[in-house]
């Protein structure tokens, strides 16, 4: 079968600083991957390569290939709005706008020219239910989104990015600023949306990768140490460094 | 190396806390401290505000105190409803300057508005950062130019031009008042919805362009709402200054007190007919009490503008 994602010997410059070397992976579809490792390895900007938020950096250069559903999204001709409505993003700091709840997560749809409230009342409806987020705030929709505790904001910002219809959704230490309840709430979410979506998540909680996902990748100063299926991965390391990191030797 | 023997003038830990209690002196003598420090600072700062209320009280009092003897020998009505102002024949009615102001504030800020936020706009969110280091300085010296400069430039330029392309013999008058009052309030009203544009979080931009939101449409439905405060904060300000501004606008305007009936029909407002006028009148005459009564009115216009505009932002809170 052809990897969902195919990224081959990418490298990553920031002006002159080499962030990624010589990055070839594969991640499969409708699977959760994980991407561990000590912090400023490169986890989150390859994470970011995945739907070219690095295009907003000023200085960034890039070389190699990433092809997502066998397109080459840093060719010419694609459009980048369109590949990121293909591709959602969670980010560290739970970030939604201080707008109410209804239009965050409405917010999405309406760019891509979803019109009619019935229509829109729909995916809120829908959205909020995947992110499990509809029970507890289906009472009071025009709520400011900020008045929500941190583990509810991010998982209204998941339910913002499911919105769009995406089929990727790129976690970028998701639950990092959350505490343990969130955080397993987030991870039991995560277990349900891989059936739908492929995700890809940045975590620095070995834990976290060996409970939630299916593939594993280690990065060290910018480079894949190795990847393998989860298990295999944290059972038997091919290489000493993934070994020594799994067994808290550093990071 | 790490020397592990501890220095020799370290004390143990007896000594130690003797040498603090010494400093401290009484027991509860911090807590004390803070609680007065705590007292201390809430009364200064009630006081300030006090003061402030008092002094913008006792203002509001001078002028009422002088401007109300005018109604002891005009009627409220001539002097609220009539546009007839001719104090030598005894004609003190005021609605032309009264309506001067509201049309030269709103046209101003009509203008003003939509320019000014679209070049904060370009200066926080699209300019290189070698433009927009040039071009803050620039606007911030423009804030500080005397008003009576921005007077002379309309005279020297402005009304030529507007004379050409009017056809109008004197194009002195609202428009012209209110392009000049747009100058000179347009890096001010800029400027602040320049730093309120570019405090918004950077998070908020990456949400959504990471939705697929284009620049426009991350500026339109995300920045702008999130800097709302900031941007409602500078239109006061500006709004403050075209309302009070005197020296430009009494150099445009005209100064006729007549209802214009067009743009560039000369007229007058209230503070452009208070400045012409004020050096020429008897101290204790209706005609001087009519003018404070004027500056009582300006005042209060620009208070209630200020709460109005307040109001606005205070509904449209909630759900955006
Ligand atoms: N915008 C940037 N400009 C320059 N260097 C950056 C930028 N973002 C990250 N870096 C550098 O790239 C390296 C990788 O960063 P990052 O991908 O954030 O690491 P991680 O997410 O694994 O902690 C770090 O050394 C970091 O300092
Ligand atoms: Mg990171």
């Amino acid at each position: 079968m052809q990897p969902f994602i195919d990224i081959n010997k990418l490298n990553l410059y920031y002006g002159e600083y080499h962030a990624l070397k010589d990055v070839s992976i594969e991640i499969p579809e409708r699977a959760i991957t994980a991407f561990i490792g000590p912090s400023g390895c490169g986890k989150s900007t390859l994470l970011r390569t995945l739907n070219r938020m690095n295009d907003r950096i000023p200085g960034t250069r890039i070389e190699g290939k990433v092809a997502i559903g066998g397109t080459d999204i840093y060719h010419d001709e694609v459009h980048v709005e369109s590949l990121r409505q293909k591709i959602g993003m969670v980010f560290q700091q739970p970030n939604p706008f201080p707008k109410s709840i209804y239009d965050n997560v409405a917010f999405g749809p309406k760019q891509h020219g979803v019109r009619g409230k019935k229509k829109l009342d729909e995916i809120v409806e829908q959205s909020l239910r995947s992110a499990v987020l509809w029970d507890e705030v289906k009472d009071d929709l025009k709520r400011p989104a900020l008045s929500l505790s941190g583990g509810q904001q991010q998982r209204l910002c998941i339910a913002r990015a499911l919105a769009v219809e995406p089929d990727i959704l790129l976690m970028d230490e998701a639950t990092s600023a959350l505490d343990p309840i969130s955080t397993f709430k987030i991870e039991e979410l995560t277990h349900e949306l891989k059936n739908r979506y492929t995700i890809v998540m940045v975590t620095h909680n070995m834990q976290q990768a060996a409970r939630v996902s299916q593939q594993t990748v280690f990065f060290l100063n910018g480079e894949v140490v190795e990847y393998a299926p989860t298990q295999r991965l944290f059972a038997n390391p091919a290489d000493s460094r993934t070994q020594d990191y799994i067994s808290g030797r550093f990071g | 190396m790490i020397d592990m023997n501890p220095p020799s003038d370290s004390k143990a830990p007896s000594e130690l806390g003797q040498s603090f209690a010494k400093v401290s002196g009484a027991k509860f003598d911090r807590k004390m401290r803070l609680r007065w420090s705590n007292k201390l600072f809430r009364i200064v700062c009630i006081g300030s505000a006090l003061f402030v209320c008092l002094v913008l009280l006792c203002i509001l009092v001078l002028m009422l105190r002088t401007g109300i003897l005018t109604f002891s020998n005009v009627s409220l009505a001539e002097f609220f409803f009539s546009t007839n102002w001719d104090p030598e024949n005894e004609h003190y009615g005021a609605l032309t300057f009264i309506l001067g102001t509201l049309a030269l504030t709103s046209l101003t800020m009509l203008i003003s508005i939509p320019i000014s936020v679209v070049v904060a706009v370009f200066l926080a969110e699209m300019t290189p950062p070698w433009l927009r280091n040039l071009l803050r300085p620039v606007l911030d010296l423009l804030v500080g130019i005397p008003s009576v400069v921005y007077g002379f430039l309309g005279l020297t330029l402005l009304i030529p031009w507007l004379r050409t392309i009017s056809g109008h013999d004197l194009a002195d008058g609202l428009l012209a008042a209110s392009i000049v009052l747009t100058i000179m309030v347009l890096p001010t009203i800029s400027r602040i919805s320049d730093d309120a544009i570019s405090a918004v979080p950077n998070k908020y931009r990456d949400a959504a362009y990471a939705l697929g939101a284009n620049r426009f449409q991350t500026v339109i439905r995300v920045v702008l709402p999130a800097a709302k405060n900031g941007i409602m904060y500078a239109v006061i300000l500006g709004m403050a200054r075209a309302i009070g501004e005197t020296m430009a606008v009494v150099m445009v305007i005209g100064n006729t007190a007549q209802l214009p009936n067009s743009l560039f029909t000369p007229t007058a407002v209230l503070t452009s007919n208070i400045v012409m006028q004020i050096s020429s009148v008897e101290f204790d005459s209706t005609w001087n009490y009519g003018l404070y009564m004027m500056g009582f009115i300006l005042l209060a216009i620009s208070l209630l503008m200020i709460v109005a505009v307040r109001m606005l932002q205070k509904k449209g809170g909630r759900n955006s």
